[in-house]
């Protein structure tokens, strides 16, 4: 009865444990899982192991092997730029889904909209987590940056990536001011109406700037379909640009910053 | 050689005393005792050879009592050096020099077997004065014109044809008479020349073994780099900890967190979605999104062109040059009381503008009490 039953087999837990074991083994297995990844067979807690957690994953190994001892504290960074990314990467994931419900022309985008919410299974649960992610990572770019501040992080060698950072602080606005006009309802038009004015007194070029910004001389279908590209595709692409020098110089520049 | 934190010793310790299970203030004491095993190893090496090179002098501290030999010029150079680096005045810093000096300017043991070996010429002291007094007879300089090279080979461990060619080129540019090629002076014994090179035999041909006479000085002092003085080399021990488990965790958790408050948020509040747009129909108030409110909140009281370009615009340019406007070295928040109120005043009247655009404004952009009039914003 060791086994938990009485024929003499053994019992489903191990066999399925066994079997598990010889896949773990298999050289497909270690095939798909570098030396050193908790995964693989074998994998046993040492210094070098854990250096090989963080090498030979590609996406750990935006990490450092060790990193100082405060900046884990979670008091000291809040994870609020790390949150920021994860916030990017989720709102690439939803809006990617949302993409293929969605016409950026004048009357099909606002019904589109709608019918996410009675059409579309999850539909109206990604567009919330997908509007309110947005908001929050707003918020969350922008406490990163008083984080920063505070620590006095931004001085020498640090200088470059504060610019960088505030680059990213706008094209997160920027990308998120896009964003609020696809839904094309009364709403949208006139934030981005209000928000484009304000472009248009821009000394010397304001039409032109405001012309460049809508496509038209007011908010219109033309201006739709621009936004859109710049919301998908243009900002996206640029801002992981930016981020990825953001990443990169807080390695090459020491790591996360002293403690105060 | 750089000092250890105190909290780093004490985890060291704990850790090395939960090993071994022993108290942890003994293991804290003995380590403070003995820092490294390396200097521990050194003091011990070196102690037998220097009572013994030196019994005239008991009353000298050992390891820092080495440096005598740094030439005056070079541990002042090296002292003005580091009292510009560290704002300090260079007599100050000189006399520190000359107490503390590092051991690790030049290995303990064979410079003391030289010191107690080689002739000194005495103007230029390039050896410690325990030299001429403890190494009796090769230091009996009048008496002894060729001291014994081949031992001397042995102890320093620079080749025997070696010291010959340099003892021969000095006497050359002296003017001294030169010894002939392989006449091999008494002292010189066989196992020791055996010692030093492949057989006897071709040692004393090919490289045949003379004295050093007095004053010749078979080692040069170069320079002497003292720990710290031009570069730190070395890094300060910095408390670091492996990525994964322990920063890893805390992130995978931090998502976690936040990915739970995300779905529980949206499932019970929906994303507005008002009517269809109709430009004929402009709702009032018509606000922007709610990051830009403190602008629109600004267009109130400035011009357009004020509000709407000029304050955001140097807003911007501002925050993206504050690193080169802020010269203070310094992270303490002590130190930098303007810059952080400066920022925080900033921060807090984007806030504030912000807020009062989001919930203080009704129609026609007229001031409001949100709990009165009710809440004209939409996220």
């Amino acid at each position: 009865m060791a086994n938990g039953n009485s024929n003499g087999r053994p019992g489903l837990k191990i066999r399925v444990g066994e079997a598990l074991g010889h896949v773990r083994e298999s050289e497909v297995w270690s095939s798909i899982f570098r030396p050193g990844s908790p995964f693989r067979a074998g994998y046993s807690d040492s210094p070098r192991n854990r250096s090989y957690v963080i090498m030979n994953n590609v996406l750990y190994h935006l990490h450092p092997v060790k990193v100082k001892r405060h900046g884990v504290r979670l008091s000291y960074t809040l994870c609020l730029g790390g949150l920021s990314f994860f916030l990017f990467i989720l709102l690439t994931i939803t809006g990617i889904f949302l993409m293929f419900y969605y016409r950026p022309t004048s009357p099909a985008a606002f019904n589109d909209v709608a019918a996410l919410s009675t059409d579309i299974a999850f539909g109206q649960m990604t567009r919330n987590l997908h509007r309110w992610g947005a908001h929050l990572m707003v918020l969350t770019v922008f406490l990163h940056m008083c984080r920063v501040f505070y620590h006095g992080a931004y001085k020498p060698p640090r200088e470059f990536n504060w610019v960088v950072g505030v680059i990213l602080l706008l094209l997160t606005l920027l990308l998120s001011f896009t964003g609020y006009l696809l839904p094309w309802d009364q709403l949208a038009i006139w934030a981005v109406t209000v928000g484009t004015n304000m472009a248009a007194y821009t000394p010397v070029f304001g039409s032109q700037v405001s012309f460049a910004l809508l496509g038209d001389i007011q908010v219109t279908a033309n201006t739709l379909l621009r936004w859109y590209v710049l919301h998908v595709l243009f900002l996206p692409f640029i801002i992981v640009v930016f981020m990825a020098v953001h990443f990169w110089r807080v390695r090459k520049d020491g790591g996360i910053s002293g403690p105060l | 050689m750089t000092e250890i934190p105190e909290e780093i010793l004490r985890r060291s310790a704990e850790a090395r005393a939960k090993a071994t299970g022993r108290d942890v203030a003994e293991v804290l004491a003995e380590m403070r005792g003995d820092d490294s095993p390396s200097s521990a190893k050194e003091a011990s090496i070196e102690q037998p050879t220097a009572t013994a090179a030196a019994p005239t002098a008991p009353e000298k501290p050992l390891p820092t009592e080495e440096i005598p030999e740094i030439p005056e010029e070079i541990l002042r150079r090296a002292a003005e050096a580091r009292a510009e680096a560290t704002g300090q005045d260079v007599e100050v810093v000189l006399t520190e020099l000359r107490q503390g000096a590092p051991p690790s300017i030049s290995p303990p043991q064979p410079a003391t077997a030289v010191a107690s070996q080689i002739p000194v010429d005495p103007p230029s002291s390039i050896v410690p004065e325990v030299a001429p007094t403890a190494s009796g007879s090769a230091a009996a300089a009048p008496v002894e014109q060729r001291p014994d090279l081949a031992t001397l080979a042995e102890q320093t461990g620079i080749p025997a044809h070696l010291l010959e060619r340099s003892y021969r080129a000095r006497a050359k540019a002296e003017g001294r008479e030169e010894p002939v090629p392989g006449e091999v002076d008494g002292p010189v014994s066989a196992p020791a020349v055996a010692a030093s090179g492949a057989a006897t035999g071709s040692v004393s041909t090919a490289a045949p073994v003379a004295a050093v006479p007095e004053g010749v000085r078979t080692q040069r002092l170069l320079t002497v780099v003292k720990a710290g003085a031009i570069q730190q080399v070395k890094k300060e021990p910095t408390d670091k900890v492996n990525t994964w488990p322990h920063l890893l965790a805390i992130e995978f958790v931090a998502l976690m967190v936040v990915t739970v408050a995300l779905f529980v948020f949206s499932a019970f509040v929906d994303a507005p979605l008002l009517e269809f747009a109709n430009f004929n129909d402009q709702p009032n108030p018509s606000k922007a999104p709610w990051y830009f409110l403190g602008l629109q909140e600004l267009l109130s009281y400035f011009d357009p062109q004020v509000a709407g370009v000029l304050i955001p615009g140097i807003g911007l340019l501002g925050l993206a040059i504050i690193p080169y406007i802020d010269r203070n070295p310094s992270v303490k928040p002590s130190d930098r009381k303007l810059a952080i109120m400066t920022f925080s005043f900033f921060v807090m009247a984007s806030g504030i503008l912000t807020i009062f655009g989001s919930f203080f404004r009704g129609p026609g952009f007229n001031f409001v009490f949100p709990w009165v009039d009710g809440i004209f914003f939409d996220f």
